[in-house]
């Protein structure tokens, strides 16, 4: 999904909050200037709208006349939903096993990463021990890894096992007797792939966040002889909410709106495989049913279009997180 | 009925699965919060760090140097082939396609939505009210590229031209006075601009947010002294936003590069790389899962790997120096 490598955007921190003055902006406003926008916007949400049109109009019209149409000649209808919430005769299994699976996907890998980055955010950031910028600016550079060059090896760890020549780095989880990982069919690993990629980036915003906590606040803690575990469960994670709300919402979209993760580790059956697994192939499969390929994408878009809209404010705060530097 | 019920008891399963993790995470906690003395700090480091660093181990460095050691290997693995899946890559007919595009894309759909981006910036740094074109325009980084692939199929949908139709941009072009529009995805070379249109409708929204709040930052005496100096429109754009915000302007057009990179999904719902839209992640994926040529796949997924170095190297040094500014 599109939010992937965004999150360590930085804004110069060391400029003043102040802004340019009322008074300026508002001789600065000009009526072209809010055209010029106006056309844009308009532009960049009709596509969405076309989709969304197309999503309630009966077959017979959604395939043989434009979307636009509606407006001339408005029949609605919310079969295309139900034929396709429930399968139909068209297209055999329906969306709804697949949208539970997005769910069922997304939340815990969401919530396991948060944790983890969490962990090893406080960790680097407050307790002192050799290396620990080292291990720091390494795990920065890890996003230099693609994930295309990771899916290869980690499917095969998960159906075969490691091992360096003798000695086993990760169990092999078959069966015995059987070719099965013990893994196949359930969300196991995609949780675990989606937690592994989603570090790095995590790490390095919580961390810059976490960092930024009063050092006074922490001393006079460990000098009432607060545990480090103490600390992180009573004082870091209640005070980084904001910055564990921000990530939340990235990390959220960016599973949900995975796809190459999700073909890898689940393939397209309805046991685990997501939304967009299942969308993709019936836009392959049945690209001409315009209907219930319109009604399908927008199921599968509602949830982050209302995360989107509803959490926007932390959303852009994490866009600009990086500049928590100062 | 069944499916529903089915689905939440999935989710149910999936939240039981975070409950369980996160219980042991606070037994872990509560054994070794109960360290004393020199023991404490170690102790804490390797709780903390410990998931994270296993996780990161096990999921992108040992990866990368498989993948790596795979890319000199045949499509099986199993026979050492010096740099022979290279050599393919880069001298066998029909894959220049592939890589003239990738760098096509690299170049174009960054520097594109880096420019709209910040010209949308900039106008919407002169209007009063702002906030619901913000969010339309900013909207597709919320859909996935699966979902926007389906909206940008409708736009790009061709039908014969005594038909009616149904894409609306053949219906606009023809709505210009062209009578006879193209198939539009099957118009080579052009279709892979059409392809890039989709990303930059996502990416847009992410540029304009961050410039803009760059542009935002600019303190406000610096505006009006400029002012005062004489400079306005062009000259105190080109003079002062630009060089007041280059650093944002380079992370955002790096960024996206990135992403740009790695672009996949796009390419896999349009045309499924055919029609010469090829790119090097999707025919990695091709390779690797399709024709399962283990070599080549992995040999194309270091390729990406060393596209997308010198661009986290120099975020790692721009990191460095504002690091060390503090």
């Amino acid at each position: 999904m599109s939010v992937e490598a965004h999150e360590f955007v930085s804004i110069p921190s060391n400029l003043p909050e102040e802004t340019i003055p009322e008074a300026a902006r508002r001789r600065l406003s000009s009526p072209w200037a809010s055209f010029v926008v106006i056309v844009i916007t308009v532009l960049w949400t009709i596509p969405t709208l076309g989709l969304l049109i197309t999503s309630i109009r009966p077959k017979e019209q959604a395939q043989n006349s434009g979307w636009w149409t509606f407006f001339s000649d408005p029949t609605a209808t919310l079969s295309n939903y139900s034929e396709v919430l429930t399968g139909g005769d068209v297209i055999p299994g329906g969306i709804t096993p697949y949208f539970f699976n997005s769910m069922a996907i997304a939340i815990p890998a969401t919530i396991f990463a948060l944790v983890i980055a969490c962990m090893a955010a406080y960790a680097l950031a407050w307790i002192p021990f050799k290396g620990s910028t080292f291990i720091f600016f390494a795990i920065f550079a890890l996003q230099v890894v693609p994930l295309q060059m990771a899916l290869l090896p980690l499917l095969q760890m998960f159906n075969k096992g490691w091992s360096l020549g003798p000695i086993p780095i990760f169990p092999d989880l078959n069966k015995a007797g059987s070719a099965q990982s013990l893994f196949a069919g359930t969300y196991i690993p995609l949780w675990i792939a989606h937690t592994m990629f989603a570090l790095p980036i995590a790490i390095f915003l919580l961390h810059n966040f976490i960092g930024q906590l009063p050092r006074e606040l922490m001393e006079a803690a460990r000098v009432d002889g607060a545990s480090h575990f103490l600390i992180f469960r009573k004082l870091i994670l209640p005070l980084s909410i904001p910055a564990i709300a921000s990530f939340a919402i990235f990390e959220f979209l960016w599973v949900w709106n995975d796809l190459l993760v999700a073909l890898t580790f689940a393939g397209g059956t309805p046991d685990v495989a997501p939304v967009t697994a299942y969308l993709a192939n019936i836009k392959g499969t049945y690209g001409a049913q315009l209907h219930l390929i319109t009604a399908g994408a927008f199921i599968a878009i509602v949830i982050p279009l209302i995360v989107f809209f509803a959490l926007q404010r932390f959303f852009v705060r994490g866009l600009l997180a990086g500049s928590v530097k100062g | 009925m069944d499916e529903l019920v089915n689905g939440l008891s999935k989710v149910g399963n999936a939240l039981a699965a975070v409950a369980i993790v996160l219980a042991i995470l606070l037994i872990v906690f509560f054994l070794a919060s109960r360290a004393k003395g020199r023991a404490q700090g170690p102790i804490a480091g390797v709780v903390f760090l410990g998931p994270a660093v296993l996780l990161l181990i096990y999921g992108l460095v040992v990866p990368a140097f498989r993948t790596t050691a795979g890319s000199f290997q045949d499509a099986n693995g199993k026979e050492f082939v010096g740099l022979a899946n290279f050599g393919w890559i880069f001298t066998a007919p029909g894959n220049s396609t592939f890589l003239i595009n990738t760098v096509l894309w690299i170049i174009i759909a960054p520097v594109l939505s880096t420019a709209l981006g910040l010209t949308l910036a900039l106008l919407l740094d002169r209007m009063k009210r702002e906030s619901i074109s913000k969010s339309l325009i900013f909207m597709p980084m919320a859909i996935s590229f699966v979902g926007a692939g389906i909206i940008w199929g409708l736009v790009y949908e061709y039908r014969d031209p005594a038909q009616p139709q149904v894409g609306l941009l053949s219906q606009v072009v023809m709505w210009l006075g062209v009578d006879d529009p193209p198939n539009w995805l099957l118009w080579q070379p052009f279709n892979n601009f059409l392809l890039m249109i989709i990303m930059i409708w996502i990416q847009v929204g992410f540029a304009m947010v961050v410039l803009s709040a760059a542009i935002k930052a600019i303190p406000g005496d610096v505006i009006e002294a400029s002012e005062l100096d004489g400079a306005t429109g062009w000259k105190q754009f080109s003079k002062v936003t630009i060089p007041m915000i280059r650093g944002t302007l380079i992370v955002v057009l790096t960024t996206i590069m990135i992403a740009v990179l790695k672009i996949f999904d796009i390419v896999r719902t349009m045309t499924n790389g055919n029609f010469g839209t090829q790119v090097v992640a999707n025919e990695m994926y091709a390779q690797s899962f399709v024709a399962f040529d283990v070599g080549r796949g992995s040999a194309l997924a270091v390729v990406l790997f060393l596209g997308v170095t010198p661009i986290i190297i120099y975020n790692v040094i721009q990191l460095r120096k504002e690091r060390s500014v503090r």
